[in-house]
């Protein structure tokens, strides 16, 4: 079954990669030699969030063909005046695109690319590129919803497997978040509609630990909602707390930021999360062949930006990976959208359908919502911008504290 | 029984300590000592990372001479370090454990960011610098203070105390995140107000305060009677109390005098670096400025040459991991052989190693 899935998932690749090189003007480039890549990072290998930027860095790197010395890769960098200084000796050190990862180093790219205009500056997860106008300042996110969405079919599907088997059980899963930020929620409710569109009996509660990185707060988050009745956990949060909360207690784990396997091999499901690796060869290759990098972009499932790992057959439903590779043809062919406000009783808030809703799409002091992102039977989520701006508390959801 | 010969063992070698040494004789200990640091470092390079010694060596000092902009970079780092460091010494002179210089300085950058955040708009820029720079001397001498009268009035143990202070201290920072950003976030992002001046180089303004400071410490603990009443109760307590030192007075004004220091620090962070502020924003210089003082042996002048070289080595130690690709457990490294190596060295300044002469001699 693992082959099957993984057959298919190498033919839409390469189908999707064919897609887009057609699309392209120009073949893939032979790298220049000149070129220098430089790459700002909040840690180090030891955070799985930055360990995911540097494996997508060297990955690109190779199919580009750069050498060592063309990729500078600068860590530990804080999010504050450390980021610009890093910056702009990456600059002097020659570099043509530099790329930082953490949500917190935006205004201090945003300085160096005020004052570096020959040099290409691209930050993920950010949220200015699309109101500041410069022309060496870019953005990039990925659709990581449909990654959510599509495993969160897979927690349905466990769900409906652990009903079958005990009549008793109530369909109630826990997610552990860290902040309700719009990319938080956008993550959980995906997660939550993904399990309700196989399960539809299916609650959630949500326990926040006002943290990216807290082991042992999302360790206990996730043994209280175990304790509250909760049959299958997942999170959004950078540590192994979580996971190895549910190994102990053998509840089912949906994982993110990659496969947990190797530690909970009883209870790990299935991991979605963002692959790079796209996005940096786009800009190195738009730089080398000096064509414009987008001021922002979003990677999908079809540009291999969100991915889901291998499904661990162990833990999960049978049929899981048949009902996967299905669900994700038909969010990459649009039949299936994932905030899809058209079906009657699968989006509400307090009892209602949503029919409209005013996102805070341009980031300004006001923290108002500018744009109407609810239209033609669905949530328009990571189109206006790269960065998520999904932050509808919907029924069936309940948050257990929203004090972060 | 007298005609017997006993042979008293002696050891290999045993430790006298000096009387005193020349100044050109201590200072040529520490030299070999780190160069002898540097020399380890380098055969680990080649061992572990495959790198060349002098490769390794150039990179070092490539990474605070390579560039001008590395130059300024290293002496604005050197700066703050030397600023926190200046801040804990009259404490720390006066055996007052303050390992609270962390949260100090993080209270003292919260205050200046909260009033950039909340007068920003309602007042012009040199007017909310002097009120931001007020508020950071305020607040980080009233986290400094509080540990002080605790200690004073009841004996509670200063260093726990400034230590719980900076968890608070970054507790208050996560919760003002929190409540500044609406979206969720945490991040505030860079202020558009509350910018120092930039006079010549950005940089230029916050190295000047520092070295004003220096001065102003170095005159203050040598040339004034608080200095003296300080050193006197860091000797011994009683002392200082026989000869009519009031100790409590002394210590908590010593204390609120380090805490407001360590305010300026945060103040300079943020309205001339970061203007912005993380729980991470002091990221464990605080810790560091402890080590620069006692490298110093508490002497302000000095303390400028600690405080370079230890940002000398952070700075090649981060550069050296970017430059060969390592993770970074080995700057760490780097940096921890050669700190080994001069507080090693300090040993054989204090002490000298006498080996057993070769004749053995013979008690009768």
């Amino acid at each position: 079954m693992k082959k099957i899935f993984a057959l298919l998932m190498a033919a839409v690749l390469t189908a999707g990669m064919l897609f887009s090189c057609g699309e392209k003007k120009e073949e893939v480039t032979v790298a220049d030699d000149d070129f220098k890549l430089g790459v700002i990072l909040l840690h180090d290998e030891a955070s799985t969030y930055d360990l995911n930027f540097i494996e997508a860095v060297n990955r690109a790197a190779e199919a580009l063909g750069l050498t060592e010395a063309q990729v500078i890769m600068r860590k530990n960098i804080p999010e504050g005046n450390e980021c610009y200084e890093a910056a702009a000796d990456l600059v002097d050190l020659g570099c043509d695109v530099i790329f930082a990862d953490s949500f917190g180093h935006e205004d201090y790219m945003i300085k160096a690319a005020k004052e570096f205009k020959d040099v290409e500056f691209c930050h993920a997860t950010g949220t200015k590129a699309h109101t500041e106008n410069l022309p060496n300042f870019h953005n990039a996110f990925a659709s990581i919803y449909e990654g959510r969405y599509l495993a969160g079919v897979a927690a349905g599907m466990k769900l409906n497997e652990m009903m079958a088997a005990d009549e008793t059980i109530v369909p109630k899963m826990g997610y552990v978040g860290a902040f309700t930020y719009a990319e938080v929620m956008s993550g959980y409710t995906s997660f939550y509609l993904g399990a309700k569109s196989v399960c539809p009996a299916v609650t959630m509660e949500v326990q926040f630990t006002g943290s990216w990185y807290d082991e042992n707060e999302e360790k206990n988050a996730a043994i209280a909602l175990m304790n509250n009745g909760c049959v299958l956990i997942s999170q959004h949060a950078d540590s192994m707390g979580a996971p190895s909360a549910c190994e102990e207690r053998n509840v089912p784990n949906v994982s993110y930021n990659g496969s947990t396997v190797a530690a909970c091999p009883n209870t790990f499901i299935v991991s979605s999360k963002i692959d790079w690796t796209p996005y940096v060869k786009l800009i190195c290759e738009s730089k080398m062949n000096n064509v414009a990098i987008p001021a922002d972009w979003t990677g999908t499932i079809e540009t291999g930006s969100v991915v889901l790992t291998d499904v661990n057959t162990k833990a999960a439903a049978a049929g899981t990976v048949e009902k996967v590779a299905e669900v994700r043809a038909k969010l990459i062919s649009g039949e299936t959208k994932v905030y899809d406000t058209a079906t009657e009783g699968f989006i509400t808030v307090g009892g209602e359908a949503l029919t409209s809703y005013m996102a805070d799409v341009d980031t300004d002091a006001e923290f108002k919502g500018d744009t109407e992102v609810v239209k033609d039977g669905y949530f328009h989520e990571s189109e206006y911008r790269s960065a998520p701006y999904f932050d509808v508390q919907i029924d069936g959801i309940t948050l257990l504290n929203a004090k972060y | 029984m007298r005609n017997n010969k006993t042979s008293v063992h002696e050891p290999l070698f045993h430790v006298v300590k000096r009387d005193t040494i020349p100044l050109w004789k201590s200072m040529l200990i520490r030299v070999i000592a780190v160069a002898a640091s540097l020399l380890v470092c380098s055969l680990l390079s080649m061992v572990l990372i495959k790198a060349n010694p002098i490769e390794f060596l150039e990179t070092l000092v490539d990474a605070t001479f390579g560039s001008e902009r590395r130059l300024w970079k290293f002496s604005k780092d050197a700066a703050v370090l030397l600023c926190i460091a200046l801040a804990i010494t009259p404490a720390f002179k006066m055996k007052f454990w303050n390992i609270g210089a962390e949260g100090q300085v993080l209270i003292g950058a919260l205050a200046s960011v909260a009033c950039a955040f909340y007068l920003g708009k309602s007042m012009p820029n040199w007017a909310l610098l002097i009120v931001m720079f007020v508020a950071a001397v305020i607040s980080g001498a009233i986290w400094g203070g509080i540990p002080a009268i605790f200690k004073a009035k009841w004996g509670t143990n200063e260093t726990l105390f400034t230590l719980m202070m900076n968890y608070a201290a970054s507790g208050i920072v996560a919760f003002f995140l929190v409540k500044w950003t609406p979206s969720g976030s945490s991040v505030l992002g860079e202020l558009k107000v509350g910018h120092l001046p930039e006079i010549v180089h950005p940089y230029l303004l916050i190295i000047l305060a520092v070295i004003a400071i220096t001065l102003f410490v170095f005159i203050y603990q040598s040339f004034t009677k608080h200095g003296y009443e300080l050193s006197v109760v860091g000797e011994s307590e009683n002392t200082a109390r026989y000869i009519g030192i009031n100790v409590k007075k002394v210590i908590i004004r010593t204390m609120l005098l380090s805490g407001a220091i360590c305010g300026i620090a945060g103040f300079l962070i943020v309205a001339g670096l970061d203007h912005s502020i993380t729980e991470t924003t002091v990221g464990g210089r605080g810790f560091t400025a402890i080590m620069v003082s006692w490298l110093a042996k508490f002497n302000p002048l000095v303390m400028i040459l600690t405080a370079a070289f230890v940002t000398f080595l952070n700075q090649g130690a981060s550069q050296i991991s970017t430059f060969f690709n390592i993770d970074s457990s080995f700057p760490s490294m780097v940096v921890g052989i050669v700190l080994f190596f001069i507080i090693g060295c300090e040993f054989f300044i204090n002490y000298k190693v006498k080996f057993r002469s070769t004749s053995k001699k013979e008690v009768k």
